[in-house]
């Protein structure tokens, strides 16, 4: 789960991680009382959870109160890679003299957490890593044991001048310890600001926290954004499954991810385009399949739809009385293509039969059968 | 021959007397696993079907001698259930839990590795060793013994390939489901390795799909390493990027992980990658009768 930058800051202000001061605000009125309190000038920041604000024209100086007020409102306006902007973070301007990166994120490869840190700051890292790897420096964190000083000392070294280490390291434990305590996918500040007083500051945070991990962590709920997911996205979460919309028009409903995604990709083989991916997951409840077909009819493009269903947990007779229900309660008038194999097909089977419809057997025949549908 | 199970591996289930733990439990034993018990932790001296039940792991070693596991407790107790059947001696411990928290498991992972136990997930369908054992959820009846190896990120994808190898008379050796997390016991290297060295397994089905960069490193391994033929396929082609495709471990974020590289590194290390599940069958006969006329 994705943090806007405001709620990222919060975290880190409460692990101990220091800001130059700043208020969110949902208006130019508001934003331009922030300016006025914290005293300009001001930084401007669109709250969105997709990166490349800064080139959108999501972020912009404001030397005076009115002019906070007026950026706010152009701010606020923009739609960011088609998301609208519905709060800014008004923050005091701090004069920087030279920008840092610093973050923890897990390495898949490794199986450990990981340190990375550069004197090339304020840059997409991801671009940074491109371009300048040698100037991306990591460090490989033992999982099993608290971090040991001297060994990030010695890498902090290597980024920071010798007066600002021992500043950096008390953020990097802090930084940490917020990663451990509250299951963080990441924890980024970009820029961590080198001040003329010599003190650090974090002028930007990015946190992702491990959806796995939420249930630990109650007082995180409040920060569950509604724009990471679409409509349609978040009505699939409530009813238990895994969906993207996609650009195609032919819907599919699949139980298991890999195999979800293997129906996308040989719709798109076989000359058609996907209109999402959905995994009703494991269990097999007639209501998931209802809930699914309810979120796919949803879609004006679409033009057929595919079930592809392997059981095991998942008992094709469940789904096949999921698909009867669905049709008698939605009155569904769009061509159906329904693929049954695995445990309780012969079943599954014979309950679709008895009701009109067919089950094919083999995914290659049922992708070309809901193609040809789609195109009459 | 077969990899990590075989008709006399010792066999307990942790969560036994869950809705999952105990129809799996049965599925198991009726399938074939000498399957001697069970563990819930309050609920020892009872039996499931005539399965003993035991406090806890230890207790269950000590009475039957078992050698592995397989875990369907809930994920906010798995990775103590994890950390039991490390200290309680077992070789091999199979997690089918899933929704663990990925910082959790880093630090278990290591915990296990430290005691020399093979882990296979979490988040995963387990292993089968055709018409021997079965420690997982998958459904028995597609497979068919025989002598191609199976090893594969997904659940229900593995069936779709199982299902058309055994539909085309490929039986498989041992078929795993290294599980969909970002952090996983055991991943396709150690078990590409095991596959090799197999003298039941003469070929092997990889079942890959984006996000990470273990295919990649397989690939990497396998031009190599392997004289034994490897046939991949590879899900998530028309997956777009950042998105999270069901699976926690199935993302490409920062232009890594995609199904791109990874059929481009399959490509270099000469590995066909099928472009379709029901294409896999083919792929691997060719492959294996080259080697046949090699002489291998």
């Amino acid at each position: 789960m994705k943090l806007y930058e405001y709620q990222a800051r919060e975290l880190l202000e409460q692990a101990g991680v220091p800001f130059p001061p700043g208020r969110v605000a949902a208006s130019a009125e508001q934003a331009a009382r922030a300016a006025a309190e914290l005293g300009p000038p001001v930084v401007i920041k669109a709250q969105v959870l997709t990166g490349g604000r800064g080139k959108a024209g999501g972020v912009k100086m404001a030397r005076s109160v009115e002019e906070a007020g007026g950026r706010a409102r152009e701010i606020l306006a923009l739609r960011i890679k088609e998301i609208p902007v519905a709060r800014v973070l008004v923050a005091k301007e701090v004069d920087i003299r030279k920008e840092y990166y610093l973050a923890i994120t897990v390495d898949r490869s490794a199986k450990k957490p990981v340190l990375i840190a550069s004197v090339s700051g304020g840059v997409d890292i991801e671009e940074l890593a491109v371009r300048e790897p040698e100037q991306i420096l990591t460090l490989h964190l033992d999982p099993q044991a608290a971090p040991r000083k001297p060994a990030l000392r010695r890498f902090l070294s290597r980024v920071f001048p010798d007066s600002q280490v021992e500043e950096a390291l008390g953020l990097l434990l802090r930084l940490y310890r917020l990663f451990q305590s509250k299951d963080c996918s990441l924890v980024e500040i970009n820029p961590l600001a080198g001040l003329a007083d010599g003190s650090l500051l974090a002028a930007d945070a990015k946190v992702v926290l491990d959806d796995n991990g939420l249930f630990k962590h109650p007082e995180l709920e409040g920060y569950r954004n509604a724009e990471e997911y679409s409509e349609d996205e978040s009505a699939a979460r409530a009813a238990g499954l895994a969906f993207v919309g996609l650009d195609g028009d032919i819907g599919c409903i699949v139980n298991g991810a890999g195999l979800a995604m293997a129906t996308m990709d040989q719709i798109k083989l076989f000359g058609g385009e996907p209109a999402n991916f959905l995994d009703v997951g494991g269990s097999s409840s007639p209501e998931k399949v209802l809930a699914a077909l309810n979120i796919l009819r949803k879609n004006p493009r679409l033009k057929a739809v595919l079930i592809n269903i392997f059981g095991g947990i998942t008992r094709c007779d469940d789904i096949a009385r999921g698909i009867l229900i669905a049709r008698a309660q939605a009155g569904l008038d769009l061509p159906l293509v329904i693929r049954l194999i695995g445990a309780n097909q012969k079943e599954g089977a014979e309950l679709l039969a008895r009701e009109g419809l067919a089950a094919l057997k083999d995914m290659s025949q049922a992708v070309k059968a809901v193609l040809g549908a789609a195109r009459p | 021959m077969s990899i990590l199970i075989d008709a006399q591996t010792k066999v307990i289930v942790q969560g036994i007397t869950g809705r999952d733990g105990s129809l799996h439990a049965l599925a198991m034993r009726e399938y074939g696993t000498k399957l001697v018990g069970g563990v819930t932790p309050g609920k020892g001296g009872l039996e499931v079907k005539g399965i003993p039940v035991f406090e806890t792991v230890r207790e269950a070693v000590e009475a039957t001698g078992a050698q592995a596991s397989v875990i369907f407790v809930p994920a906010r107790f798995a990775t103590s259930a994890l950390r039991e059947a490390a200290d309680a001696g077992l070789s091999l411990v199979v997690c089918i839990t899933e929704g663990i928290p990925v910082l959790e498991m880093l630090a278990s992972y290591h915990y296990v590795r430290k005691r020399g136990v093979r882990l296979i997930g979490p988040n995963c369908p387990g292993l089968i060793t055709p018409g021997r054992a079965k420690a997982g959820i998958m459904p028995a009846a597609i497979h068919q013994p025989g002598n191609v190896g199976v090893i594969s990120r997904s659940d229900t994808l593995t069936y779709e390939v199982v299902y058309n190898l055994t539909r085309r008379g490929l039986g498989q050796s041992t078929c795993v489901g290294i599980g969909g997390d970002p952090v996983v016991g055991t991943g396709f290297l150690e078990l590409l390795e095991l596959f090799e060295r197999d003298p039941g397994t003469s070929a092997v089905a990889l079942i890959g799909e984006i996000g990470g960069e273990e295919e990649e490193q397989a690939a990497e391994y396998i031009r190599a390493n392997m004289h034994k033929p490897v046939v991949a396929f590879i899900s998530g082609r028309t997956a777009p990027a950042g998105k999270r495709m069901g699976h926690a471990g199935a993302i490409i974020s920062g232009g890594k992980g995609t199904a791109e590289a990874k059929v481009e590194a399959f490509a270099w290390a000469g590995v066909p990658v099928a472009d379709r599940p029901d294409q896999m069958p083919a792929l691997l006969k060719e492959r294996m009768q080259e080697d046949a006329r090699r002489g291998i």
